[in-house]
């Protein structure tokens, strides 16, 4: 068994919380090497040499892998993946670009979001959006596995690691990078808060989710939101919690004006505590609220901020 | 060009998945099913191409039982212009895995020539999100993952991407084979005259032996199961009990 994780490095900055988590499930099998491939590379492999069970960083320094498009970073990594037994990437929307990408090349079946790793070949995995938990064994002589990296906590940074430059030939006449758009935020990352407080289409508007920004930045949380909030405008689409956007275990969870639908349940249903506060007394997100408020969210949340 | 817009037989999205009893699955039998939801987004994104003049024809490929015809069909009542129907299986709980439905469309594809594919990000039962990437490598064509928009400029796609940060824009040579995300457009529904206009239009059937794809399957299943339940907890009297609640959960 040989084990490869694939670091998560956003032009240069590491996904550290990801890439730390998915060294912690990937190091349930053993010792790891991690690949640490961007356009700058120094901080990053810095970083994930001081992550535990980390034994070799790979560094691969390349101003083409600066926005890890899919089609060079596959293709040098078919170089790099020889010797590899297991290659583990986070379940964020960088590996599930790549990995798949990978699997075609190579014919082997990608083990999509595993929620835990059993042993060297057995998986479990969410299926339809959370509703069944499969145990999936895999007869590929090549694991690839993206990691829900919810279920897992970090490593501790008590590793010291070698830290080794390689060289890959790659290239990309397929796809250009035009532009980024990403949002900027002083508040904490929403898949590794403690805390989230996020509103649902009952906000009703853009300007009214700054109640919901309000009470998160007195707690100190990240904001998430529902997809009917998302596709209303009322937030960016980088907050959508979900079976098709982020899942979230934070300690405290709390839903303002969001019904609980199972697509949303499906992201963050393995929160410690969940708190929902919904006008109406039927809505199904009281079924898997630990704590729930029958009451008008325009009334409730300015008071909560008020009193906390 | 031609578009390819391969749509699945799913459980409607507003059904709860129940666990079988004997723990093989989920249960299939007599419930909804329906177009999985991110393939209309893909089929409706196809048929604006199509309508803005860039793009002369549609077809729409299912793979699964025969069943799926009914998928096909409503496919074509939205708007494609043909159906291909392959049938890989007679057991509506075998799913058939991305990496086989990859293999197949790869060989449609080498045959009918699209100039682009337009897939689902995912499947919203094994949810896997990996079919339009395998695609995308088997073809050694160019990819666009999770596109909220695309705009079709001669043979450049440019395709906005939502990311986990945000969005990213790309220039895609092609052919290209593109994943679509919820935000890229709303689906039609498919008028009556429509849907007795599909009626006509050609549904072709075959077998993944014909296009010389055999059925593997690299991901066994050993159990399914029912994830931890939550139990339903406390509704609070008042704003001030929630505040202390809020507060003995907020952590140092
Ligand atoms: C393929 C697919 C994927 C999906 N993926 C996701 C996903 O990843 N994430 C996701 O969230 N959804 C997803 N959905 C959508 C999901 O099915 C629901 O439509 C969505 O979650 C509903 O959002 P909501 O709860 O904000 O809105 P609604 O269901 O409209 O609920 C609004 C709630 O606000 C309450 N409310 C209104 N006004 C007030 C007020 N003044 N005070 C207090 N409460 C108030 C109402 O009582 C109601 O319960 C997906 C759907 C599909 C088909």
């Amino acid at each position: 068994m040989k084990i490869l994780v694939l670091a998560e490095i956003n032009n240069g900055e590491l996904a550290e919380d990801q890439t730390s988590k998915t060294v912690s499930a990937a190091a349930t099998l053993g010792k790891v090497d991690v690949l640490c491939a961007s356009n700058q590379c120094s901080d990053a492999s810095t970083n994930i040499a001081k992550m535990e069970n980390v034994e070799n960083v790979l560094v691969l320094e390349n101003e083409l892998f600066a926005q890890s498009l899919a089609e060079s970073y596959s293709e040098t990594l078919i170089d790099t993946l020889k010797s590899y037994s297991h290659v583990f990437a986070p379940s964020s929307s960088f590996g599930k670009n790549i990995l798949p990408r990978i699997g075609g090349m190579l014919d082997v079946m990608v083990i999509s979001d595993v929620s835990k790793v059993i042993s060297e070949d057995t998986f479990e995995r969410p299926v339809y959006a959370g509703n069944a938990i499969q145990t999936v064994q895999s007869i590929d002589k090549l694991k690839l596995i993206s990691v829900r990296t919810s279920n897992y906590s970090a490593v501790p940074s008590t590793g010291s690691a070698n830290i080794k430059k390689i060289d890959c030939k790659g290239n990309n006449s397929l796809t250009t990078f035009v532009e980024n758009k990403m949002q900027t935020s002083d508040r904490p990352e929403l898949t590794s808060a403690k805390v989230v407080v996020s509103g649902g289409r009952g906000v009703g508007s853009k300007e009214n989710f700054e109640i919901i920004e309000g009470l998160a930045d007195k707690l100190g949380a990240a904001v998430g939101a529902s997809r009917a909030a998302v596709d209303s405008g009322f937030a960016p689409n980088d907050w959508q919690v979900g079976q098709t956007g982020k899942v979230v275990a934070p300690d405290l969870y709390v839903a303002v004006g969001i019904s609980g639908a199972i697509q949303h349940l499906a992201g963050m249903k393995d929160s410690k505590v969940i708190v929902a506060i919904n006008k109406d007394e039927e809505a199904p997100i009281f079924q898997v609220a630990d704590f729930g408020l029958v009451d008008d969210l325009f009334k409730a949340v300015p008071e909560i901020e008020k009193k906390i | 060009m031609k578009i390819l817009v391969p749509v699945k037989r799913v459980l409607d999205y507003n059904v709860k998945a129940r666990v079988k009893a004997d723990g093989s699955g989920i249960d299939l039998a007599n419930v909804k099913m329906s177009m999985n939801p991110f393939d209309e987004i893909a089929l409706e994104e196809a048929i604006r191409i199509k309508e803005k003049g860039n793009a002369e024809e549609i077809i729409a490929v299912s793979i699964g039982v025969q069943q799926n015809q009914e998928t096909l069909r409503t496919a074509l009542a939205m708007g494609a212009d043909r159906a291909i129907l392959v049938v890989a299986t007679d057991d509506v709980h075998n799913d058939i895995e991305p990496l086989t439905v990859a293999n197949i469309l790869a060989s449609i594809a080498l045959k009918e020539g699209p100039s682009l594919i337009l897939c689902g990000k995912q499947a919203i039962d094994n949810d896997f999100n990996a079919t339009a990437q395998m695609l995308s490598a088997k073809l050694k064509w160019s990819q666009a993952t999770f596109a909220s928009e695309i705009d079709v400029k001669e043979d450049i796609l440019r395709v906005t991407r939502e990311v986990d940060g945000g969005l990213q824009t790309i220039d895609a040579k092609m052919p290209a084979v593109v994943s679509v995300d919820l935000r890229l457009n709303e689906p039609r529904y498919a008028s009556l005259p429509n849907i007795m206009k599909a009626k006509r239009k050609p549904l072709e059937e075959v077998n993944p032996a014909d296009l010389g794809v055999e059925i593997t399957q690299r991901l066994k299943v050993i159990k399914t199961k029912e994830p931890d339940s939550r139990e339903a907890g406390l509704i609070l009297e008042n704003i001030d009990q929630l505040v202390e609640k809020i507060q003995e959960n907020v952590g140092g």
